[in-house]
């Protein structure tokens, strides 16, 4: 057997590119494009660390990849390090790391989306990947506002508006309600095999819920603070697992067993819990 | 009839394998370091705790070399007030020593911490005298024997658990310094913690880590510790710990050639997971068995023969 020389994660190298594109999307959320082979192989659910030299690094979920090489990341304008990133130009360098994580799997039969606010950035990436194989898509899709609902119109044209569910809490587009109510209405009424969520913690706590009481199985992308990426550091850690290396996709079994922790607690930059 | 080839008693503190788990590693909770102890460690050290919380530097805090990794996480911890109900917790199911790094910016600082953490369970201290990157604190201490001394007898006379002390890389003489908190009481010598280091992005023409420099671990610094663990052997009488780039039982066989009586791993945890304490507790048993030695104790130090 070969030996490794020193200490290697070939996916954990520091590569720096140029910004491709940059497109728009609404007045929050941009979308940048970029040529990167590792991350190009990423499976959708997976992340990369983004540095923005002299500023930050800061985990991204991955927008899409595709065989060209190119990978997209869509920003919602947040803070310094997101404001920085928005000031960028196309032909500016930044670093990136990664593909981290485990990705979602992908199933067949009657697949169900549940996105809240920008975590559905993820699940846009997993649809077009699973839209193929899957017999139904329906994607329930919620925001404050309608100006928060990323990528509404690509989804009803990609899904088909039949098969989307928009919710907004200020009644500015589709329901006024919760994602996760229209996620409880809609189970009463239909069946599903499987169910994939991403957004904010308390949401997806609900979803899990629903989950648990109709027996549909579920993976929900976890979000924490990432600083190593590569499962050392300790700061993502929920109960017992790394959300960078065990995750950041859970199953609903997995996620039963820290129920004391999700939907309730992350750790701050301290390592001090705080409730969401 | 019980097997105890791997058994250690290190200054006090009973190992039934002489793996542990290098602090900074994961370690902010009794979760992750019992998921570390499930992995075969012998025993565990806690992230560097101090007085006050800290939020720690910015990112990049990693960052990947050829042989190694540089970190400037900056000390994160939550404070020793907060991270006592850690201790307490951790103290109740784990089965293993639990050992709490403690950091201060005066000796003060060092002996207060290192106190509550001792009355709420831990089993031994570990003084943080050799964080690279930080000011006021770590290598800054352990760098001045003098300054270093002070800390150690502060601590000794606040606690009545064993006090080890992790000594920096980053000095002229590594058993000078050993030398000096041997005398004022340290119980146990972790060696090395990380060396002084930095990467620079060639595009950017900028420092990468967020603080600029860090500390390398990883197998770029096995060879440097080796020779840190042999140095100390030949000047001081206690108990030393190996620490640097141990990823595989041979490594970990080197250090027990150059006098170490345990080692800790941390590093390789990112390659390997937690089971790297397992693998190389098996290997260090298979080759003890195939030499003829019926104690790990018996191989400490045998390179010094020659």
């Amino acid at each position: 057997m070969v030996r490794l020389l020193g200490y290697h994660i070939a996916t954990n190298k520091l590569r720096t590119t140029q910004i491709q594109s940059i497109k728009t999307e609404t007045q929050t959320v941009k979308t940048f494009a970029f040529k990167d082979k590792l991350c190009a192989k990423a499976k959708p659910g997976q992340f990369l660390m983004l540095w923005i030299p002299g500023v930050d690094e800061i985990p991204f979920s991955i927008l899409d990849a595709r065989e060209d090489g190119s990978v997209a990341v869509a920003v919602r304008k947040v803070g310094e390090a997101t404001s920085a990133l928005h000031n960028k130009r196309i032909g500016e360098i930044i670093g990136i790391r990664g593909p981290f994580g485990n990705g979602f799997t992908a199933k067949k039969g009657k697949v169900l989306m549940v996105a809240g606010g920008t975590g559905v950035f993820p699940l846009l990436f997993l649809s077009r990947k699973i839209k193929p194989k899957a017999t139904r898509l329906v994607f329930i899709i919620g925001a404050k506002t309608r100006e928060e609902l990323f990528f509404i119109d690509e989804i009803e044209r990609f899904c088909g508006k039949e098969n989307v569910v928009a919710s907004t809490e200020d009644g500015s587009y589709g329901v006024k309600c919760l994602a996760s109510e229209s996620l409880e209405l809609l189970l009463c009424k239909e069946k599903f095999d499987m169910i994939y969520t991403c957004g904010p913690e308390l949401m997806m706590r609900k979803v899990l819920d629903l989950a648990e009481k109709h027996g549909i199985a579920l993976e929900a992308s976890l979000e924490r603070l990432m600083r190593c990426a590569i499962g050392l550091c300790g700061s993502c850690v929920i109960g017992k697992y790394r959300v960078c290396r065990d995750g950041p996709i859970f199953s609903a079994q997995q996620l039963i067993k820290v129920k004391t922790e999700f939907g309730k607690f992350k750790r701050d930059f301290d390592g001090r819990k705080i409730s969401f | 009839m019980k097997d105890n080839r791997l058994t250690v008693n290190l200054a006090g503190l009973k190992l039934a394998n002489p793996t542990i788990l290098a602090s900074g590693i994961l370690g902010y909770s009794a979760e992750t370091l019992e998921s570390i102890v499930a992995g075969g460690a012998g025993a565990v050290v806690t992230k560097s705790v101090g007085l006050k919380p800290r939020v720690g530097y910015a990112n990049p805090t990693v960052v990947q070399v050829d042989c190694g990794l540089i970190n400037a996480m900056g000390l994160p911890n939550p404070g020793i007030g907060e991270f006592v109900k850690e201790i307490r917790q951790a103290k109740k199911v784990l089965n293993v020593p639990l050992i709490v790094s403690v950091y201060g910016f005066s000796e003060e600082e060092y002996a207060a911490v290192s106190k509550k953490a001792a009355d709420a369970g831990a089993d031994a201290l570990e003084l943080n005298v050799s964080c690279p990157h930080v000011k006021e604190t770590g290598s800054e201490i352990g760098q001045k024997p003098e300054i270093l001394s002070k800390v150690v007898k502060t601590v000794k006379d606040a606690v009545d658990k064993p006090v080890f002390v992790k000594l920096s890389p980053n000095v002229t003489s590594i058993a000078d310094i050993a030398e000096a908190a041997a005398k004022t009481g340290a119980d146990a010598l972790t060696a090395i913690n990380t060396v002084k280091a930095m990467a620079i992005d060639p595009e950017t023409t900028m420092p990468i880590l967020g603080n600029k420099f860090g500390g390398l671990s990883g197998s770029a610094i096995k060879p440097i510790a080796v020779r840190c663990v042999y140095d100390i052997y030949e000047r001081v009488k206690v108990p030393i710990i190996g620490c640097g780039g141990i990823a595989d039982w041979r490594d970990a066989v080197e250090f027990f050639l150059a006098g170490a009586s345990a080692v800790q791993i941390g590093t390789a945890i990112a390659t390997k997971g937690s089971n790297v304490f397992r693998t190389v507790t098996r290997g260090l048993n298979a080759y003890l068995k195939r030499k003829g030695f019926k104690n790990v104790g018996e191989i400490v130090g045998l390179s010094h023969r020659y």
